[in-house]
């Protein structure tokens, strides 16, 4: 074997090593941060955690049903004015707007989503907050809901623009307008992935704290309706980690643990979805 | 049908023998659609040039020529599919039963001139849904499990899937999908069914039965083939225009475009001698 082909060889190997050791650390920082949040916060999730307000500091127990209740508040409110924005501004994008507008809107929508997630904090606080005189569940999702909007208009645009144009023709040759075929033929084509990143931006959006701190603010009671502060399960473990109390730092990691838990079942319950349907083959 | 009459064609019915071995007699055939003085424009680049064609009503029109000569813009010029194309430019005029289409609503001419395109295209939906998509959008109320019967049956499908028409279209071979794209057409029930190189993406044996079901589809509808293969367009047309560079060559009856061609562009083009 000449010293050229070995050299070629050793390159060929080593390359497949790094590759093979950089995708095994992306995995295992997973199951490591999985583990670790396990080993910590394993023992404090019960039954109480997910059904009792939080205990006043010494006394043992208690848990965070205010908090996952009031994520779930602020999730659901975010989506409901993020998720349709984004999803027609997409539309837009993808259908009828021009490439320079287009251009423009999607440079816009790239600089919206490199926005700190603080500043979109102070953002919500200052249109919301302010004028309302005091933190509420709405405020907290209205910071949310603006972070959902770029990722979910960037992925709707792509994920429409990669529905084959033969399928578009196909439609319009049967004498079907320009949003018939949209609406029955290119986002029905599209929805997989379509969903897929918007349950992303939700997953995304479900640890965001900074955008919480001063909108949603915090809450160690019930918060009814959309009106009044409320407790946040991101916001819930940066309160407790920061403590100095041993029982929070346990309910901090708990805390972790079901929100990454939380996370996992949206994502398994939406490749369950997306596992029906017909797919358009790749070509 | 409307009345409609030879519209000022230039049919090439000049060479005695060609049309001695052509049954019909062109120049009396009724058309469908007649295309005058068209030129046509992507930018500034010219595609077509100065086309007088007619559709023989009933009939399968086929349209010859080398690629990129302009036959498939021809033909998407027919059901205005150019119009997705921006900065395109049409001059001249093109009927639908001696109507404008181009002074038409766009999906509503489009609902009565079909297409089927080079390779199947069919919906992510199952067999059922994908005939009967046309007919919805078109607000159609009647039984539709009878148009997706007949439609299937008049793609000479229906026996091949008649017991899984809920599975996905994509089970399907290429050549049943392209039939089906032929059924998904056919369900909204077009005057005139525009295919562009139809076979393409076929192998033998599927093209052979889709060729078959054109002959059939002629007692339904109005045909126009756009084929690189001129085998095809002999074996398949009553009709022939051979086009070169965007201009239309020759317009005759097929047997006699090919066995007495009146322009020796298009002897040297069948004969293999270019293309």
């Amino acid at each position: 074997m000449s010293a050229r082909l070995r050299w070629r060889k050793f390159v060929s190997n080593f390359m497949l090593t790094l590759t093979g050791v950089c995708a095994l650390v992306s995995v295992a920082v997973l199951f490591f941060i999985l583990g670790y949040l396990l080993f910590n916060g394993g023992t404090s999730v019960n039954w109480a955690f997910f059904t009792q307000l939080p205990k006043p500091v010494g006394e043992v127990g208690g848990g965070m049903a205010n908090a996952i209740v009031g994520s779930a508040k602020l999730l659901l409110i975010a989506s409901l004015f993020g998720v349709p924005i984004g999803f027609f501004g997409g539309i837009y994008l993808a259908e009828f707007s021009g490439a320079k507008v287009a251009s423009v809107v999607r440079y816009a929508a790239d600089l919206l989503n490199g926005v700190p997630s603080i500043v979109i904090g102070i953002f919500a606080y200052s249109m919301v907050v302010l004028p309302f005189k005091h933190f509420s569940t709405l405020a907290g999702a209205f910071a949310l809901g603006l972070m959902m909007i770029p990722i979910t208009l960037r992925s709707t645009e792509e994920f429409l623009g990669a529905v084959p144009r033969m399928l578009r023709e196909g439609a319009m040759a049967l004498g079907a307008s320009k949003w018939k075929t949209i609406k029955t033929v290119i986002v029905p084509a599209a929805y997989r992935g379509i969903l897929t990143a918007i349950l992303l931006a939700l997953a995304r959006v479900a640890g965001e704290t900074a955008p919480l701190l001063f909108t949603a603010f915090g809450n160690r009671f019930w918060s009814p309706g959309l009106g009044q502060p409320t407790a946040s399960l991101p916001v819930m473990i940066f309160t407790y980690a920061v403590s100095p109390y041993e029982d929070w730092h346990r309910q901090a990691w708990a805390a972790g643990l079901v929100l990454l838990g939380l996370i996992l079942i949206i994502n398994i319950l939406a490749r369950t979805i997306l596992s029906r349907g017909i797919a358009v083959p790749r070509s | 049908m409307p009345a409609s009459s030879n519209h000022g064609l230039s049919l090439n019915v000049n060479a005695p023998a060609g049309a001695a071995a052509t049954k019909e007699n062109a120049a009396a055939m009724p058309m469908r659609m007649t295309i005058s003085k068209l030129n046509f424009f992507y930018g500034s680049k010219q595609i077509l040039f100065d086309i007088n064609m007619g559709i023989a009503d009933k009939r399968v029109t086929a349209l010859i020529g080398p690629s990129g000569c302009g036959k498939s813009t021809l033909l998407r010029i027919l059901n205005r599919m150019y119009e997705t194309v921006a900065s395109s430019r049409l001059e001249g005029e093109v009927l639908l039963d001696q109507q404008n289409i181009l002074a038409q609503d766009v999906t509503a001419l489009r609902r009565r001139v079909g297409m089927v395109f080079q390779r199947p295209n069919p919906f992510p939906k199952s067999i059922f849904e994908n005939v009967a998509y046309g007919p919805r959008i078109n607000g159609f109320q009647g039984p539709i499990s009878e148009v997706v019967e007949k439609s299937l049956r008049n793609a000479a499908l229906w026996e091949e899937v008649k017991d899984h028409l809920h599975k996905s279209a994509y089970e399907l071979s290429g050549g049943q999908q392209q039939r089906l794209c032929i059924a998904r057409a056919l369900a909204v029930e077009p005057e005139v069914l525009l295919l562009d190189e139809p076979c393409s993406a076929l192998d033998p044996i599927s093209t052979a039965k889709i060729e078959e079901l054109l002959v059939e589809l002629k007692n339904l509808t109005t045909l126009a083939i756009v084929t690189h293969n001129m085998q095809q367009a002999a074996r398949v047309s009553d009709f022939t225009a051979f086009v070169l560079t965007g201009q239309m060559i020759e317009f005759s009856p097929t047997p006699q475009l090919f066995t007495t061609p009146g322009d020796p562009r298009t002897e040297a083009y069948i004969t293999g001698r270019f293309g």
